[in-house]
């Protein structure tokens, strides 16, 4: 089990460093690299003038070289400024060259310098990560127990009544995406000329002009059930379907093998025979897809956060891609990189606790 | 619960049963006025071909035929009161407290992710509302019960820790956890090895004995109902056709299905040349396709046009028997006991020079231990020292349990695999480490194969001609498109299939004929030996017979060799002219076939031999059980690799037997024998099986 776990661990800082490096690269092509410098120094500046802008604050070099710098396993770059001053990636501003560190990447804690934000990376992911994180954790809470009843509920008894109307629900959910569903909830409960929130307020059912908020903002702050519901209810539909999905052909699979006949003949009650013999096997497909589900909240959550202002991983992300910010980018694909890797293994390790048949060396 | 129900009536009584499956399409009748009754402690056997409603009954008895399967007539009486008009909260009490069922696929019927201790406990706490850790203390006596080594563990063991035979006597166990009345086995053991369903037939009659239950006994292997059961009833197409005691409809059968189903199996005394067997002409009728009146009448030789197929045959008592009934309406014409027509009389198979010859063939794997790479390299020993020689015309059977190495000395014969040393001779050629890719096409179409489940090697989207054609088509054969035409319906007419099957697809075809084009395929080129792998284990009896005669026929014809892998002992004592038997990678035992089925024995053999149930009640056998499983090729005993289960083994002195590998002996006449067994032990052995004096 442990070399199981090393060896994945090892797998993981592989995938890690290819994966950051594809980004390091087109995150450094020159094109970026001289709106970079435009934007940073002045946008009317000569090509020459960028060339040496860039050489100057460490964008020369070879692509490799500038990887492992920031990686920290080469020594950062350090020019000494006309007014003889010695500066480098690893100097702060205003503080003695002579004390500065030689490495200074993100393995040393250096994930470098927000320019969009006007902030250390570190900081800014932080901020966002645990935005995100609330999010992703009411998501989860959502998704993972309504859609498990659903499939195991239309799944029991395939082709029955309940098991068409589910499996409708199931596919409509699954089949919209984030930007459409999240538009259409908008429309529906958080417009003030559309959906239903003019028939309430006319009602006087509700104080405000319309049912829930339309942005989340205020969320950043203190999660309510209002002005969290939308962004919450948009990413979970589009999971609830497709987890439900998994887990009603798994649950019909299961329902017919002869274990369950078994079950069934030996005098248990039907409700038992789903809980006790039925679920734990129906589970193990789903249980992959749950995990899965972990990264590709990552990918909601771009839509949503942008759709409703919140401030999250996603919104930093965009606004990272659209301003150019590349220390910001790059810690965000680090970030992504661990949670798709990490859920991996843990649903591994899970799989293994569902189904006994499988045992690691 | 149980009400006073008096122990003289029957425990089950079915009545004029008809159970019909619903399609889109149609009604499809499974079980057509169906009538039994089963009396406390008795053994009632259901014998019949696939397709003939057996289950189909049994499940009606638990009343979970599924969702199109419906009862739509006659009544199922369990102690009196009649299970069709039950509740599903009534058949919940019922289900698995006073009828419990056994199943044909031991692993499939356990829930792998639940402990064995918590599938058996689970009975008793719901029927007997027991407490938890009574349930788990009565499952580890029940386990104990079953004569399972270590219940302690196996309690907490999960299904897929332990080897088929296990897991066949915890669905046993089971079944017995709240002593029912009734026990159902739907062919218990037709996924096992002949030695250790003797081990589980044996345990399922003692515990009839010891609880009295009465039990329903379904299985296609008349040897096994003798052996089990004390009542019998022969189905054919969705009804009963005969009922009676086993011994009477043994002995006095009064339906010709139940006749021709005994002459269509090899039993001692059948010979291939002398006295064929009779295969049942025609294939079985469709449940949407039956013939009017009797459904056997198509395929019956005692058929009278204008009166078989006038109208509904009933059942009737048959004169001096005892509950004795049967559905015909020549029962009392017929001269019953005529001996069949003796059947075309063939020359013996001349034995010509020998085509293969295999020299200290070795297989051996090499297995990783994790699933993850790394750990310890194990060796499986799959074939270890084989030597013998197959002549032309030969059939060399090539007997053996799960596990024995037959399949893998198949694979390195035909060059899936490649032999770890030694030589095999093909003609005059090395072909040990040729895999197959690198052979030529005349040594490929000189050795062929036949599949053991025709269902499968079949292409289902390309033609029976057309597959055909193609096996021409490798094999290099005929220059042009229309000789390969004609060689393909020549191929048809060696298989006796009419011509106009060239057209159809394989989902058209039953299994024998599938297994024909099978045939036809290996034949294609030519074949000089063929690989027999379980030709006809998937088939029904009556089918077998006709395929194994068609092999005969063929084999004739072109002096081929045939290797015939199975391990049916019946088959093998009827069509070979040599047997090896083989065990855990090892020959065992080589001889003709009269040395073979005659002591001396080696232990083995004889524990196979005794195994093997036969349906003939003349017949007499010692009945040798033999302990525990077959050990694991990884992990082999040492010495001698039958010692873990020989009973002999206290004959031989100083432990030889646990330290050495036997030598190879030879006795008279090129039998040859793997024992440290001294002479005068091998010449006091007794035969298996005698046959009582008519």
């Amino acid at each position: 089990m442990l070399y199981f776990v090393l060896r994945r661990i090892g797998v993981m800082v592989l995938t890690a460093i290819a994966l950051t490096f594809i980004v390091f690269y087109m995150t450094n092509l020159p094109p970026n690299l001289e709106k970079l410098a435009k934007s940073e120094a002045s946008v009317r500046m000569a090509d020459d003038a960028v060339a040496s802008w860039l050489e100057n604050n460490g964008y020369g070099g070879p692509v490799l070289v500038r990887y492992g710098e920031w990686l920290g396993v080469m020594p950062g770059w350090t020019r000494e400024g006309e007014d003889g001053t010695l500066r480098g990636r690893c100097i702060a501003n205003g503080t003695d060259p002579a004390t500065a560190p030689r490495f200074c990447g993100i393995l040393q804690g250096n994930w470098g310098f927000s320019t969009v934000f006007k902030q250390p990376v570190t900081e800014v992911l932080a901020r966002s990560l645990g935005a995100t994180g609330w999010l992703m954790l009411w998501v989860m809470i959502v998704m993972v127990p309504s859609s498990l009843l659903l499939g195991v509920l239309s799944g029991m008894r395939e082709g029955s009544r309940t098991d068409r109307v589910l499996s409708t629900f199931a596919i409509t959910t699954t089949a919209t995406p984030e930007y459409v569903s999240g538009v259409i909830l908008i429309a529906l409960l958080a417009s003030a000329t559309a959906g239903i929130s003019p028939i309430l307020a006319e009602a006087g059912w509700i104080s405000g002009k319309t049912l829930f908020p339309g942005t989340a903002t205020s969320a950043m702050d203190d999660i309510t059930f209002w002005n969290f519901f939308l962004p919450v209810m948009t990413i979970a539909l589009y999971g609830i379907g497709y987890i439900a999905r998994m887990t009603r052909a798994s649950m019909t699979e299961v329902m017919t093998q002869q274990y369950i006949r078994t079950a069934r003949l030996k005098g248990v009650s039907f409700r038992q025979v789903v809980m006790k013999h039925a679920l734990r096997n129906a589970l193990i497909a789903p249980f992959t897809v749950i995990m899965l589900q972990f990264p590709w909240l990552l990918n909601g959550v771009v839509i949503v956060e942008t759709l409703f202002n919140y401030k999250g991983f996603g919104w930093t992300l965009v606004q990272a891609a659209g301003n150019n910010d590349i220390d910001t980018l790059l810690a965000c694909s680090v970030v992504a990189v661990f949670v798709v890797l990490v859920t991996q293994l843990i649903s591994d390790i899970g799989y293994v606790f569902l189904n006994p048949r499988i045992r690691l060396a | 619960m149980s009400e006073p129900w008096d122990p003289s009536k029957p425990i089950l009584e079915i009545e004029n049963l008809s159970i019909s499956f619903f399609t889109r399409l149609r009604e499809i009748p499974a079980v057509m006025d169906f009538s039994c009754t089963v009396m406390a402690g008795e053994a009632m056997g259901l014998v019949g071909e696939s397709g003939c409603g057996k289950s189909t009954v049994a499940l009606a008895v638990m009343r979970d035929l599924g969702k199109n399967g419906r009862i739509t007539g006659g009544s199922i009486r369990f102690k009196g009161r009649d299970l069709t008009l039950m509740s599903e909260e009534e058949l919940r009490h019922i289900r698995g407290s006073e009828i419990a069922m056994i199943y044909q696929e031991p692993m499939a019927s356990l829930n792998p992710a639940m402990k064995i201790g918590a599938q058996l406990a689970e009975v008793p706490m719901i029927h007997q509302g027991m407490s938890r850790d009574e349930a788990w203390k009565l499952a580890r006596q029940i386990v104990a019960d079953v004569r399972l080594p270590d219940p302690d563990r196996i309690v907490n063991a999960y299904p897929h820790q332990l080897s088929g035979g296990q897991q066949q006597r915890i669905v046993i166990a089971m079944a017995l956890m709240s002593k029912p009345a009734l026990l159902i086995l739907d062919e218990p053991t037709t996924a096992l090895d002949v030695t250790v369903e003797a081990g589980i037939v044996d345990l399922v009659k003692d515990l009839g004995e010891k609880y009295g239950t009465s039990m329903l006994f379904i299985s296609h292997n008349l040897g096994l109902v003798l052996d089990v059961c004390d009542r019998l009833c022969v189905m054919y197409s969705g009804e009963a056709v005969e009922t009676g005691n086993v011994e009477e409809v043994f002995d006095k059968m009064r339906h010709p299905y139940t006749q021709a189903l005994f002459r269509s199996i090899p039993l001692p005394g059948a010979d291939k040349n002398a006295r064929p067997l009779v295969a049942i002409p025609g294939n079985f009728p469709l449940p949407h396709e039956r013939p009017q009146g009797c459904n056997f009448g198509p395929r019956c030789s005692y058929f009278v046009e204008g009166r078989c197929n006038a109208q509904d045959i009933p059942m009737v008592a048959v004169p001096d028997g005892h509950r004795h009934e049967t559905r015909c309406l020549r029962s009392t014409e017929i001269d019953w006991s005529t001996p069949p027509a003796a059947g075309k009389v063939t020359e013996k198979a001349e034995i010509g020079r020998v085509v293969l010859k295999l020299d200290d063939l070795k297989k051996y794997y090499s297995v990783g231990t994790s699933a993850f790479g790394g750990g310890m390299q194990k060796v499986v020993k799959a074939n270890e020292t084989l030597s013998f020689e197959a002549r032309e015309g030969e059939t060399l059977a090539i007997v053996g349990e799960s596990g024995c190495g037959k399949s893998t000395f198949a694979k390195v014969l035909m060059g899936l695999e490649t032999a770890t040393s030694g030589q095999i001779m093909l003609f005059d050629e090395n072909v040990q480490s040729t895999p197959i890719q690198m052979r030529g096409t005349d040594t490929i179409s000189k050795l062929q194969m036949v599949f053991q489940n025709p269902f499968d090697t079949l292409n289902p989207s390309m033609t029976v001609g057309r597959q055909i054609i193609r096996a021409l088509e490798i094999f290099d054969y005929g220059n042009s498109d229309a000789e390969r035409h004609a060689r393909m319906l020549e191929l048809l007419d060696l298989v006796k299939l009419p011509r106009a099957f060239a057209d159809r697809m394989p989902r058209q075809l039953s299994g024998g004929q599938k297994q024909r084009v099978g045939i036809a395929r290996a034949f294609a080129g030519g074949a000089k030996v063929v690989v027999a792998d379980e030709p006809v284990s998937a088939l029904d009896v009556s089918v077998q017979a006709a395929v194994t005669d068609l092999l005969m026929d063929i084999q004739r014809k072109n002096k081929t060799t045939l290797l015939f892998i199975s391990h049916d002992l019946s088959i093998v004592r009827y069509l070979s002219d040599r047997v090896m038997v083989m065990y855990l990678g090892h020959v065992v035992e080589m001889g003709t076939t009269d040395q073979v089925f005659a002591p001396p024995y080696h232990p083995y053999t004889e524990a196979l031999l005794s195994a093997v149930p036969i349906a003939d009640t003349r017949v007499q056998k010692s009945r040798i059980v033999l302990e525990g499983d077959i050990p694991s090729a990884v992990n082999p005993p040492p010495g001698c690799p039958f010692q873990t289960r020989c009973r002999w083994k206290a004959q031989v002195a100083g432990g030889l037997c646990e330290k050495e590998v036997p030598p190879v002996r030879m006795l008279e006449g090129g039998h040859q024998i793997k024992c440290h067994l001294p002479d005068a032990v091998l010449a006091s052995m007794e035969p298996v099986i005698k046959i009582a004096a008519e």
